[in-house]
């Protein structure tokens, strides 16, 4: 998505010297409470808020890099949690190669419908993957390997390389935590290889990109395969964390749900997506006990920040003073 | 018993008849947002829920004012116009210089908000809301029996759907729609309120909505969630069809709609995908859409 012209004009060089060696210094305590975590808050949030930072930083991938608005990431991120559910307890699998499995089927479906989609631009795009992904949603309910409205349950974490067992909780964090920095560690790779730098070109002016040479939907295509892949690591990570894969996880309010995140957060920076999941499903948790539909307040927030914030908490940070000192970097 | 295809001729006319309803509905809502887009670039995802709106306004007319079917014909697009209007005038018109995809997340903010809005009052199960007695019956052809509400429905919406489309093409407002389209500037430069006008067509899409939300009441229950499901197939006929004509919107409406009716009599099982299906294959054919113009 294009933002304004008012992105903010290069820091002097002192700043970014002292910010670099803030920002590393703030990514050390992040790690440090992210392994202290789990002793001190219910794991099993912790872990459902891993799976979903993913998600959305998978999602930003392809929004927040390319300008490709995609309606339809339930599709891959439910998809890949039936894959990895249905070889995980069916099939027996050990965890990890269901959850490749899972990757693996994801980015198949991102093949497909990434081509289909990629034929058309902005809001034509944003619809054809909303309609293809409801396509996928009506095939779920319908194969029997779903198990339609009751979805497949009590999946088992099993034995990580035959090894380690994941059904001691502790075991199950740090799994989860390392294959959620894995997943971080390809996003950043990604968008700062020349790839993603070309990805950035196309973003900002795709003519311009054309008659440079590059073959436009050739990278288009590579970043939804990417982000498609990635948005089925954490559905079938949530597969295991959760032990079930459902309809809801493929609906559309799932796609929705990933743009708010997504949004909230801060399209185009990397912290953005992990901070605004964080915020929804904490709201989500909080709001599941009683019956005030968490959808209004949903619906609200995305037009609050539509109309008023839409850099998101972490852009508008990186803009301000406060964010440069830390040396945050504003989007792009 | 005559046979078409292989199958009882009555079967193949009954789904074909559901087609042409469900077409109807494609059709006017296809309409809606075709014109709302023509004019302000931006895609209506709340068009789901003000077609929602528009069946409640008729049911709760009915219970607590006791407006009758007929009235609510014109109360419901008033009332929902009238909301839209609103919404456009102090939200949606910020975002028109912004990159239209900001409209779609906005309308579709609108859309949970409203959705979430009726549940909660209303719950998520479907009310029956019943056709005035003129309307109920049915009338016995030689090969089939077609209910006269359903007969209702598909002339209403094209009637309704034709003025629609002289209104834009033929009539003076319509040409001074047509050149805001083109050139904002120009046309306002002339002395005609172009922000009024976006604000009307914004209240006329929304109003279309909520007269095929009446229109729909009786077919199917009036319930919060019936607008977010029809809303997605919509936007595939949308992208089948290309946004670019009136004409192709109505046209494209009721070919799915007929498309998805025959369906299920051949293969019942893909009858909720074939929508898609021929979206997928369109955009493989002809990315523009049949009636679209490439760009």
């Amino acid at each position: 998505m294009a933002r304004g012209s008012d992105t903010a004009p290069a820091e002097a060089t002192p700043v970014r010297e002292m910010g670099r060696g803030t920002r590393t210094l703030l990514l050390v305590l992040a790690l440090a409470a992210l392994i202290a975590a789990p002793f001190y808050v219910y794991p099993v949030f912790l872990m459902t808020l891993l799976c979903f930072g993913l998600f959305a930083a998978a999602f930003n991938l392809l929004l927040g890099y390319t300008g490709l608005l995609s309606f339809g990431h339930a599709a891959f991120f439910g998809g890949a949690a039936y894959f990895t559910a249905h070889a995980a307890k069916v099939w027996g699998w050990p965890p990890e190669f269901a959850l490749l499995l899972g990757v693996i089927g994801a980015a198949g479906l991102g093949v497909v419908m990434g081509a289909i989609a990629i034929r058309r631009q902005g809001i034509y795009f944003a619809m054809i993957t909303l309609a293809l992904s409801q396509m996928f949603f009506f095939a779920c309910l319908q194969m029997p390997f779903t198990h339609g409205e009751d979805g497949i349950q009590s999946v088992p974490r099993g034995r990580l390389f035959g090894l380690i067992d994941l059904n001691q909780t502790l075991n199950m964090y740090f799994f989860v935590l390392a294959v959620f920095l894995l997943g971080l560690l390809i996003i950043w790779r990604f968008v700062n290889s020349p790839f993603g730098m070309i990805l950035k070109a196309i973003r900002e002016n795709e003519q311009r990109a054309v008659s440079l040479g590059y073959a436009v939907p050739a990278f288009k295509l590579g970043a939804f395969v990417m982000s498609a892949a990635l948005a089925g690591l954490a559905g079938g990570l949530k597969a295991l964390v959760l032990q079930f894969a459902t309809l809801t996880d493929v609906a559309w309010q799932m796609s929705g749900e990933v743009i708010l995140m997504t949004l909230i957060g801060g399209i185009g920076t990397m912290l953005g997506p992990i901070l605004g999941s964080s915020i929804v499903i904490a709201l989500q948790q909080r709001l599941a006990t009683s019956d005030f539909p968490v959808t209004i307040i949903t619906g609200l927030v995305f037009m609050v920040c539509v109309l008023l914030f839409r850099r998101g908490l972490i852009g508008e940070l990186a803009h301000s003073r406060i964010g440069r000192a830390m040396g945050l970097r504003p989007p792009g | 018993m005559t046979m078409i295809f292989g199958i009882p001729i009555q079967a193949f006319l009954g789904q074909l008849l559901v087609g042409l309803i469900n077409g109807s509905f494609y059709a006017l809502l296809s309409l809606g947002l075709a014109v709302i887009f023509g004019l302000l670039r931006v895609i209506n995802f709340a068009h789901g829920a003000q077609y929602m709106l528009g069946a409640f306004v008729a049911f709760l007319g009915l219970k607590h004012l006791g407006i009758p079917y007929w009235a609510a014909l014109v109360v419901a697009p008033l009332v929902v116009g009238a909301f839209g209007a609103l919404i456009e005038r102090t939200m949606l018109s910020r975002l028109y210089n912004l990159d239209p995809l900001y409209g779609l997340l906005f309308t579709f903010g609108l859309a949970l908000t409203l959705e979430g809005t009726m549940r909660w009052y209303y719950g998520a199960s479907g009310q029956p809301y019943s056709a005035p007695a003129a309307l109920t019956g049915a009338i016995k052809l030689p090969f089939m029996v077609l209910p006269i509400y359903r007969a209702w429905v598909i002339v209403a919406s094209l009637v309704v759907c034709l003025a629609v489309w002289a209104l834009i093409e033929k009539t003076r407002l319509g040409a001074t729609l047509r050149a805001a389209t083109e050139n904002p500037s120009l046309v306002q430069s002339f002395g005609i309120n172009v922000p009024m006008l976006l604000t009307l067509t914004y209240a006329l899409g929304a109003g279309l909505a909520a007269l095929a939300g009446v229109l729909a009441a009786p077919i199917y229950q009036v319930s919060p969630l019936m607008g977010s499901n029809i809303i997605i197939v919509v936007f595939a006929v949308v992208v089948v069809g290309g946004m670019g004509s009136i004409l192709g919107a109505i046209v494209t409406g009721y070919l799915l709609g007929v498309a998805e009716g025959l369906t299920k009599v051949f293969y019942p099982e893909a009858s909720n995908i074939v929508i898609f299906v021929i979206m997928a294959i369109v955009l493989i054919l002809r990315p523009a859409g049949l009636f679209g113009k490439e760009g």
